[in-house]
């Protein structure tokens, strides 16, 4: 069915909600958090997941989500303390319930084993307090659509006093029936429904005028209901009643009504035929019981019974309106839109931001002299493209809180194995960023986040002797600095051994033995690829990917990543990210009669050097030195294949650029023209991948310009130069 | 008369389920997001039933009953609250607070269209 399948959707997404607050209020709760409203909120979460679990037949799920809920309750009852013990089973279950719920979606088998255990541990919190888990099973629903008339008399069942039991019915209603809006000419249509019915009213309790209480029940009905319907089905009439009236059900033999009993079923139809006529009294007409009160004990018994008649009925001609009112009251004020759409709204700005460009171009090299309207026009045409671009991004951007959450989990893992006391502390959760960058920055971060707690933090014992709290504190932070989000990764552990760094680089054969490195330098070393200090590969960080990887992947997002460290008092890895990658800043040099784009993130500096700086290697390999270093010249002209001869470095500018790795080559150029933000045009969508070309954009003056894609630049012109003078690069840090 | 269902839920799976369901039914149905909204929504437009939550931010369904009794043009509104809870401690509390009966979920949707008839005239 394809609603069922838009709900599902809809289900797993709030899931995925549910969770992420399910972890923030556990995490508060962990961290010492009294309010009542975030237990609440806890139960609620688990509760929302267990009930939408129920309407899709999730059985592991409802059933681990009920051991969770009930242990929850226990919580919220003030039963059970949230203990720091508690805390961690509650925080696991978080973790299993996040598990199975992402097993049933992919709609993979279920092994009970994941969820047994910390199922078990749950029930043990809840046993401990002596409260018998209500074991409820939940039962299965089928959506089949249940086309029911509501207020027809005509699909009443038709009697087969063969089978027939009949029931005698004795029911008074108390006036609580009617405080709940309840009410008595319903239960008796109900009973309708089931069978025959003859109905008798005893009026004798009815009190004279002056001291009758318009709020109290003193008719007493005498019901005979012929029925083939079992005794549950008389019983679930009076369902929501049972306790609010007087109330006796007898099965007898069956037999022909009583002579004073009236057909029910006539009068259900006046009351339907005066439904219109909200002031009409139902019962008036046709129940002519033979008492003295007669009139007086009908209207009065009934007063209430003729109130939902009275509701007032949908005025047809103001249903759209008020229809529109109510949906403008489901609170949650967003929509739902594919990402498809929004990229290509995104593409589509990019068109915009590029045509204004070049229109401003063209005006301006048509030279409209005097007419100042033109230009102010083009100037505000300017401002509002540039507020729609950044309107358009910003619907990309979400805040970093889910990533951050997730995190807590791998931190809680990886204390679990490592066996160190570990405390997430997290900072800028409501930064912002765009959806691709976040997505892909999970796995560098975890990387990172496993790092700190298996390398960088001390083991509690060596803590304490440190004079520290045995308790290690990983912060996350996130912040927006200078149009970049910059993430941080800092733990206070015992900071980068350097001296053991170094030893491992030069056994490594990565820098020579004699190398002077500054303490930035080989802080930087653990970026190299292949490199690993720890003694022992452990499970968790050893898993064959090292801070190269990591640094390649932030890289690969244009961002940039550096280390500072202080012995004794812990490690920061910084990572500096763009906030779209819809668009670049780059700067704009001409190459050879073409103008090429040069991503700013892979920029050190820019520099002419002097011909005493220029040296010869090999063949035709150029070096140049800048502050005692030698850096590779790579000409970009000749190396895309744009020009013959290679520029002459003094005449042109040399871009110092850093590539994977921490590789500095220089990049010869002709000229540089400009430093702008670009957008990026995929060159593989719209033409084919080419070598040194990361992508395309085009300019103001609509000629294309393609962007570099410096580290296969870099990469390509490696094989050219000495090991030596590589190693060296490699080691420079990012000062 | 196509009559008109309230349902108020802070779970939007739960909020589209119970819309689906009631749609099939015949019903029209308005919904609210917890009982500060549901009591926005009901003075918009007078619905013929009301089916709310229990365990809600903001306003509980308790509250939501409550705030709706004290109001002397709803004391005839019928309300069914919705509950994953079958025990009759959270039954006999949303009785007190004057519900007029209960849908226990995961419901059928046959049981839920038998109780609003159970209550809707």
């Amino acid at each position: 069915m394809d609603a069922m399948a838009a709900i599902r959707v809809t289900f797993f997404q709030e899931c995925q909600e549910q969770l992420a607050a399910l972890e923030a209020d556990l995490l508060a709760l962990n961290e010492g958090s009294t309010d009542s409203e975030t237990v609440n909120s806890v139960f609620r979460a688990v509760h929302s997941i267990k009930g939408g679990a129920g309407a899709f037949k999730l059985e592991s799920l409802v059933k681990f989500a009920h051991k969770f809920e009930t242990a929850l309750d226990h919580v919220r009852g003030g039963k059970l303390a949230p203990s720091p013990d508690v805390m961690k089973v509650l925080l696991r279950s978080a973790d299993v319930l996040a598990d199975l719920v992402e097993l049933s979606r992919d709609g993979n088998a279920i092994d009970d084993d994941c969820w047994l255990p910390t199922g078990e541990e749950l029930s043990a919190l809840s046993v401990a307090i002596d409260a018998p888990e209500d074991d409820e099973e939940f039962g299965s629903i089928d959506f089949q659509p249940a086309l029911i008339d509501i207020g027809g008399n005509d699909v009443f069942p038709a009697p087969n006093p063969a089978n027939d039991a009949v029931f005698l019915i004795e029911f008074s209603a108390d006036a609580e029936l009617y405080d709940r809006a309840n009410e008595t000419l319903l239960i008796f249509r109900e009973l309708q429904r089931l069978g025959n019915v003859a109905v008798a009213c005893d009026t004798t309790r009815l009190p004279l005028l002056d001291a009758l209480d318009p709020q109290a029940g003193y008719l007493t009905w005498n019901l005979q209901l012929t029925t083939a319907e079992p005794r549950q089905s008389v019983d679930d009439v009076f369902e929501f009643v049972n306790g609010d009236c007087h109330l006796l059900i007898k099965t007898e033999a069956p037999a022909t009504p009583t002579e004073d009993a009236y057909d029910i079923a006539a009068l259900l139809r006046s009351v339907q035929d005066n439904n219109d006529e909200a002031a009409a009294l139902p019962f008036s007409g046709p129940l002519q019981v033979a008492t003295d009160a007669v009139p007086l004990s009908t209207s009065i018994g009934l007063a209430r019974a003729d109130n939902p008649v009275t509701a007032p009925t949908t005025d047809d001609a103001a249903n759209g309106t008020s229809r529109a009112k109510a949906s403008a009251n489901q609170a949650p004020a967003t929509i739902r839109v594919e990402f498809d759409r929004v990229d290509r709204l995104i593409n589509l700005v990019g068109e915009l931001v590029i045509n204004q460009a070049m229109l401003s171009q063209r005006v301006l090299e048509a030279d409209f002299e005097g007419s100042s309207a033109v230009l102010l026009g083009l100037e505000e045409l300017e401002q509002l493209t540039r507020e729609i671009q950044e309107s358009v991004m910003a619907i990309r951007a979400q805040p970093v809180k889910p990533l951050f959450q997730r995190m807590s989990r791998i931190v809680r893992e990886i204390a679990d194995v490592t066996q160190k006391d570990v405390k997430l502390k997290t900072e800028g959760d409501a930064t912002e960023v765009d959806k691709t960058v976040v997505e892909r920055l999970a796995d560098p971060l975890t990387h990172m986040i496993r790092n700190a707690v298996d390398h960088g933090l001390e083991s509690p014992a060596v803590r304490l002797a440190a004079g520290k709290p045995a308790e290690g504190v990983v912060k996350l932070s996130a912040a927006h600095r200078s149009g970049r989000i910059v993430i941080e990764v800092s733990d206070d552990g015992a900071g980068i051994n350097r001296p053991k760094v170094r030893a491992a680089a030069i056994r490594k054969g990565l820098i020579p033995a004699d190398a002077i490195l500054s303490d930035n330098e080989i802080d930087n070393l653990l970026f190299l690829p292949g490199f690993s200090t720890a003694d022992t590969v452990s499970n968790i960080s050893g898993r064959g990917v090292g801070m190269d990887v990591v640094k390649r992947s932030i890289q690969a997002l244009g961002g940039r990543i550096s280390i500072s460290s202080r012995p004794g008092y812990g490690s920061t890895f910084s990572m500096s990210l763009p906030l779209t990658l819809a668009v670049l800043d780059g700067m704009v040099v001409s190459v050879g009669g073409e103008t090429i784009v040069v991503p700013l993130t892979a920029i050190v500096e820019t520099l002419r050097p002097k011909s005493s700086e220029l040296h010869g290697l090999g063949v035709d390999g150029r070096v140049i030195a800048i502050r005692n270093t030698f850096i590779p010249l790579i000409d970009v002209g000749c190396e895309l294949g744009i020009s013959d001869r290679p520029i002459a470095p003094e005449t042109g500018v040399t871009i110092l650029v850093e590539a994977e790795g921490g590789a500095r080559s220089a990049l010869v150029v002709d000229a540089i023209q400009d430093q702008r933000q670009v957008v990026i045009k995929s060159l593989e969508e719209n033409y084919g991948g080419v070598s040194g070309i990361a992508a395309a954009t085009i300019l103001g003056d609509g000629r294309v310009a393609l962007i570099l894609d410096v580290d296969a630049v870099v990469r390509r012109t490696r094989g050219d130069l000495t090991m030596y003078a590589m190693e060296k690069v490699a080691a420079l840090g990012s000062a | 008369m196509t009559k008109t269902i309230l349902t108020i839920d802070d779970s939007r799976t739960m909020r589209d389920v119970l819309r689906m369901a009631l749609i099939d039914a015949g019903f029209d149905v308005m919904q609210a997001v917890d009982g500060v909204n549901g009591l926005e929504v009901l003075a918009e437009r007078r619905p013929d039933v009301v089916i709310t939550d229990i365990n809600m931010p903001k306003m509980d369904g308790f509250g939501f009953i409550e705030a709706v009794r004290r109001d002397e043009q709803y004391k005839n509104l019928p309300i069914l609250v919705l509950t994953t809870e079958s025990d009759d401690a959270k039954k006999a509390r949303a009785r007190d607070a004057g519900a007029t009966g209960w849908i226990v979920k995961p419901f059928d949707p046959a049981k839920l269209v038998a109780a609003i008839k159970r209550v809707a005239a």
